[in-house]
């Protein structure tokens, strides 16, 4: 495969990239506006919430220009069904097109899925036309039971949201892979470049970060390191590495030796 | 009269629609949507909504998020 013609299909539409970024938790703005330069991403999320009535404050909006980047809003917060469906159906209706990145969080500690409640919401939203991409655990019976309710890929997290602790199961992951066939995207967990690289390398199709990039010293730089990693971790895996062995296997001829 | 909007009591005039409480709190009708009372009002309604005293108005727009 040429690595030129390698792309990322969501719900019909095709991207080059496959790291998508989030827009929260900046130092500033003009921080966020360079890291997503930077990342060379192609979709970023944002979160839909009232807006600020005092008008002293800066819109989202005034620095990502939806025409550059494919705004993904995502149903942070919402612990219930209804609050997912109804935060998607407004999301809509404030002009985005109709791809969402569904959430339903089960636990304020770790922020882990409602599962049952997520499966649920996306069914209904799946029904009202949207392209479903739903934050799920690393469950391969859940990540077929979604991709049978019709999400257009699975977002398994790779640890805890904002967690940084990486790519925890590693083995559920190459389980996802091989029992669904929609694309399938790490979201959350990853903290460094390499946990990106690794996401890849194991045949995930992209991965979707926030923290690990705003919550970087330097966001810019780590937005650029994760932009690599991702494209070297996709190059490794399609290359198609060797495989692990116990013992050496010297790599200069053992004929010729004068020695 | 009195509605609530995003959770706050505030006084409109009387024959007021979706379209002029935007207008008022200078925000792009293009950037928002608005639930009044859990319904979603679309777009094209915005101008015919009216306002009737205790609606609970929502409008909601794009922040940062992960």
């Amino acid at each position: 495969m040429s690595f030129l013609a390698d792309t990322l299909t969501l719900g019909g539409r095709t991207f080059r990239s496959r790291l998508l970024v989030g827009t929260g938790k900046y130092p500033d703005y003009p921080t966020m506006v360079r890291a997503l330069e930077a990342s060379g991403a192609e979709i970023v999320t944002v979160a839909v919430r009232r807006v600020n009535l005092d008008r002293t404050q800066e819109s989202l909006l005034d620095h990502v220009d939806p025409e550059r980047y494919t705004l993904l809003p995502n149903t942070a917060g919402c612990y219930t069904e209804e609050d997912a469906v109804r935060t998607c159906l407004l999301a809509r209706e404030a002009g985005m097109a109709n791809m969402v990145k569904l959430e339903v969080i089960g636990d304020e500690k770790t922020l882990f899925p409602d599962t049952p409640a997520l499966l649920s919401a996306a069914k209904r939203l799946v029904k009202e036309g949207f392209v479903v991409l739903p934050y799920t655990n690393d469950d391969p019976v859940m990540a077929k039971r979604l991709e049978d309710a019709g999400c257009a890929a699975v977002m398994p997290l790779a640890a805890p949201i904002g967690s940084g602790l990486g790519i925890r199961n590693p083995y559920n992951l190459k389980i996802i892979l091989q029992t669904v066939k929609v694309p399938v995207i790490v979201d959350a967990g990853v903290g460094s470049a390499s946990d990106a690289a690794v996401a890849l390398e194991l045949g995930c199709d992209g991965v979707l970060m926030n923290t690990a990039i705003a919550g970087a010293k330097n966001p810019v730089l780590m937005a650029e390191a994760m932009r690599d990693a991702v494209s070297a971790g996709r190059k490794s895996f399609l290359a198609g590495r060797i495989q692990k062995k116990l013992y050496a296997t010297a790599s200069s001829p053992l004929d010729g030796t004068f020695f | 009269m009195e509605v609530v909007v995003n959770g706050h009591s505030r006084a409109v005039t009387k024959g007021a629609t979706v379209a002029s409480l935007l207008r008022e709190l200078s925000l792009p009708a293009s950037r928002v949507a608005v639930e009044r009372n859990r319904e979603i009002v679309r777009k094209a309604e915005y101008e015919a909504v009216g306002l009737s005293p205790g609606d609970r108005i929502e409008i909601v727009t794009f922040v940062g998020g992960g």
